[in-house]
């Protein structure tokens, strides 16, 4: 979402990143540069004028250390003060005493409201809670309707009737409670922030039910008119925090930025993406680092430790770096790594992903993966174990059993060799330097590596596979059509060299 | 801010009031001030300019032959707040250092955003013979697409037009119950399919219905969706092509926009008009305090003219855009 956000100071760092001393006059044209990317962003004028203040300040009131060079220490500047702002550490929920745990949405039409309430009940389940969903937006055609659907979609109840918003608040929260839900999620009609009768009933309806969570729900792709909406809720409501949507369009989302720095609270869940399950804690931290290009890498890793099976991952990997990968450890990474979520949207997470990359990971064709299951399943156990002595008419015979053309089944076991190798050279201890093969996965590796560092040492097994499966399975989309013996590479994604 | 607020509320209720008297089928365009859009003319500038305080900025700073940097940083502060955007602004700037404020600054200002609506209006309700026109409605998530086909066939209904509606939002919860409330609402045929059916089917069906019972005009809802996926993209010109097959014409094809949005509206615009030929923007919840000034760089970058405005939730507040009185508004 700060996409280009984070190319512009990128480009900021690298004009520095030229010069060994930072002059008032550089200092000037830096902030410039930060200032019109943030409005170019989308972040509201007066944010962004305390923001760029404050990076000043910052950047005057401490010594350049040893290690930065003083371009470098601009960008740090930049990152802790967008920490800041977006939120230093996450709040955490806590769950009320004597349940249940009360939630207000509230926001403007169309942020999103209704979809995130779903979503949030489906956080909560996931979470091993029993949400309750309350649909008080008795204005909006079928919005009850709605959110009837996607309640049965993940297995919620919800409770509306038709009398008066206020009514179906209290009443949902006394169902709630009478069938031990411990979390009620309450959606209210969508807003426009000068509606008076509107802010009236919500507050009306926060009076009846005391919510001990209070939400605005706020759209990335938001542009000024954020302040205002922020503003106008926070005051009528005392807001406990917001949710950002549609994080998932390109939109620079400064939106986050200029809510957080009016109202004073933190961002507490971003939602990704269309699936009900598109939906997290967002993290302050993390999203900084995104923002000047440094990747999600703890979101990624996070996310792998959550859904990987440890066992069927640390045995493979064990065997992957000894040289003996086969493909059954292959196909079984493969589904590790899908049960994380689909690859364009892992990819997007990758570090040192530039916006060719990006583009390319969100048309990634998940069903490129159904393809390389179907030719590996068509082979016979020894063949998986091993492939070397897959000739031509084993070759042939695999290409007719999976419906794919030889080309296909040879451009699969050439990437799997090349593939085993690396993670060869890789065990050894080498740094991957294999001509032909992607920078990608080196640059990975050299960046988990560090987070594992520092974490203490303590990577997740097999997330070298992840990349490796990424790399497999990885074609931007339009290159995926069709068997392609001509193309050398097989449509593999080549990430350009950075930097 | 709590007395902003209330400034802002204020107005609301006497306008909510005010009887529309807006025929449907007058076309405007950017030359022509036809009566009926000065008859509204009130209506929505007395809407916008509630929240219009910083405009006045701009006014009292007086009627100087040329321009000094203060007054240019009042301007620059103006029009970014409005969404304008920096290249948009930046560029209004220059054009303001070179030509000089002989009538005063609002007027130079005033000059420059009217010159960037150059665009032509016309709202086309007419196929090839034998065919049925049919607007095809495109946009991202939570916009308002929905409600606009829900308002722009009541007025078409209203000037006595058969319209059929063509539920193509498939994929959101609930949305075609939403677009059959609005038939039942309005007296509109409509064509639904059940959740997850293929969109294209559905206008397809829907061109059927309406060639068969001689309607005038097919309304095509589409799901709400990111203007950054291909994928999806690809999805709507299948739609599109769909529509645009015999029986069906598509004559106009709307992006609808919410006017909180900022400066993404541009990369939505450029997306959609590539992969659906966009005829033009239905601007929505202008009633809001955003200003929607992001239609000032659509329109000088792309070209795509806005050609209806949403200024509160009845069907009738759904209005013909009129370029001179949005800038009037802005700087009033």
């Amino acid at each position: 979402m700060f996409d280009a956000l984070s190319a512009r100071l990128e480009k900021v760092g690298q004009s520095l990143r030229s010069r060994g001393r930072l002059s008032d006059a550089d200092l000037d044209e830096a902030l410039a540069e930060v200032r019109s990317a943030l409005l170019e962003a989308d972040v509201e004028l007066s944010v962004v004028r305390a923001f760029i203040e404050a990076v000043r300040t910052r950047v005057a009131g401490e010594n350049v250390a040893q290690s930065l060079t003083p371009g470098q220490h601009v960008i740090k500047a930049v990152h802790d003060q967008l920490i800041e702002v977006l939120g230093g550490s996450p709040l955490k929920i806590t769950y009320a005493a004597k349940p249940p745990t009360v939630i207000l949405l509230a926001g403007l039409q169309g942020a999103g409201k209704t979809t995130t309430a779903g979503k949030l009940a489906n956080w909560f389940k996931s979470q091993g809670r029993q949400p309750y969903l309350v649909g008080t937006d008795l204005q909006r055609p079928a919005a009850v309707e709605q959110l009837r659907v996607l309640g049965s979609q993940i297995g919620v109840g919800v409770f509306s009737e038709a009398s008066d918003p206020v009514t179906v608040a209290r009443k949902g929260v006394e169902e709630a409670t009478r069938l031990g839900r411990d979390v009620v999620i309450i959606d209210t009609a969508g807003r426009l922030s000068i509606d008076a009768a509107l802010m009236a009933e919500v507050r009306f309806i926060a009076g009846a039910v005391q919510p001990d969570y209070t939400f605005l729900v706020i759209d990335a792709v938001t542009g000024q008119d954020a302040v205002h909406t922020a503003r106008a809720f926070h005051d009528t409501l005392a807001l406990s925090g917001i949710i950002v949507t549609k994080l998932d369009y390109d939109a620079r989302g400064g939106a986050v930025l200029s809510a957080r720095g009016v109202v004073g609270r933190p961002v507490v869940f971003a939602s990704t993406g269309e699936k009900m399950g598109d939906f997290d804690l967002f993290h302050p931290d993390r999203m900084a680092s995104r923002i000047l290009g440094m990747g999600d890498i703890l979101s990624l890793i996070e996310q792998a430790e959550r859904t990987m099976d440890a066992d069927v991952v640390a045995d493979s990997a064990g065997r992957m770096l000894s040289g003996q990968f086969t493909l059954d450890d292959f196909m079984a990474q493969l589904a590790q790594v899908r049960k994380m979520g689909s690859l364009g949207g892992l990819m997007k997470l990758m570090p040192g992903m530039n916006k060719e990359m990006r583009d390319a990971a969100k048309n990634v064709d998940d069903s490129q993966l159904d393809r390389i299951e179907a030719i590996v399943r068509s082979m016979t156990p020894r063949e998986r174990r091993d492939p070397s002595i897959i000739d031509g008419s084993r070759r042939t015979r695999i290409a007719k059993g999976c419906g794919r053309t030889v080309n296909d089944v040879n451009q699969l076991l050439k990437q799997f060799d090349q593939m085993r190798k690396m993670m060869k050279t890789l065990g050894k201890g080498g740094m991957p330097g294999m001509p032909g093969m992607p920078g990608g996965s080196g640059k990975l590796a050299q960046m988990a590596g560090k987070v594992a560092a520092a974490r203490g040492g303590e990577l997740p097994a097999g997330f070298e596979a992840l990349g490796a499966g990424l790399q497999a399975g990885a074609r931007p989309g339009p290159a995926s059509s069709g068997p392609k013996g001509k193309k050398k590479k097989g449509g593999r994604v080549t990430p350009p060299k950075t930097r | 801010m709590p007395e902003i607020l209330v400034t802002e509320v204020a107005p609301i209720p006497t306008i909510l009031d005010a009887p529309p008297a807006h025929p449907f089928t007058v076309p405007v365009s950017a030359t022509t001030a036809a009566p009926a859009t000065e008859s509204e003319a009130p209506n929505l500038e007395q809407r916008l300019s509630s929240a219009r305080g910083i405009f006045d900025r701009v006014r009292s700073i007086g009627q100087s032959g040329s321009l000094t940097e203060a007054q240019l940083e009042v301007i620059e502060e103006v029009l970014l707040r409005s969404d304008v955007g920096v290249a948009t602004t930046t560029a209004l700037l220059e054009e303001l250092k070179t030509n000089g404020a002989p009538n005063g600054v609002a007027e130079a200002i005033r000059a420059s955003l009217e010159a960037s609506f150059v665009a032509d209006r016309v709202v086309r309700r007419e196929a090839s013979e034998g065919r049925v026109p049919v607007w095809l409605f495109v946009g991202v998530n939570g916009v308002g697409k929905t409600t606009t086909i829900g308002k722009l066939a009541w007025r078409a209904m209203q000037d006595g037009a058969s319209v059929v509606l063509a539920a193509g939002d498939t994929f959101r919860a609930a949305a075609a119950d939403q677009l059959a409330l609005w038939a039942e609402r309005t007296g509109a045929d409509i064509v639904r399919a059940a959740e997850g059916a293929d969109p294209g089917s559905v206008v397809h069906d829907a061109l059927g219905r309406a060639e068969a019972r001689h309607a005038d005009l097919v309304l095509a809802d589409t799901a709400g969706r990111r203007a950054n996926s291909t994928n999806l993209l690809d999805e709507l010109a299948k739609i599109r092509r769909v529509a645009d097959r015999a029986p069906g014409e598509v004559v106009e094809t709307f992006m609808v926009l919410d006017a909180t949005t900022g400066q993404n509206a541009l990369s939505q615009a450029r997306e959609f008009l590539a992969a659906a030929s966009v005829t033009g923007i239905v601007l929505t919840k202008l009633d809001g305090t955003a200003r929607g000034g992001i239609v000032v760089a659509i329109e000088r970058e792309l070209g795509i003219p806005v050609k209806f405005v949403g200024i509160g939730e009845r069907a009738e507040d759904l209005i013909a855009f009129d370029p001179a009185v949005f800038v009037r508004s802005l700087l009033s």
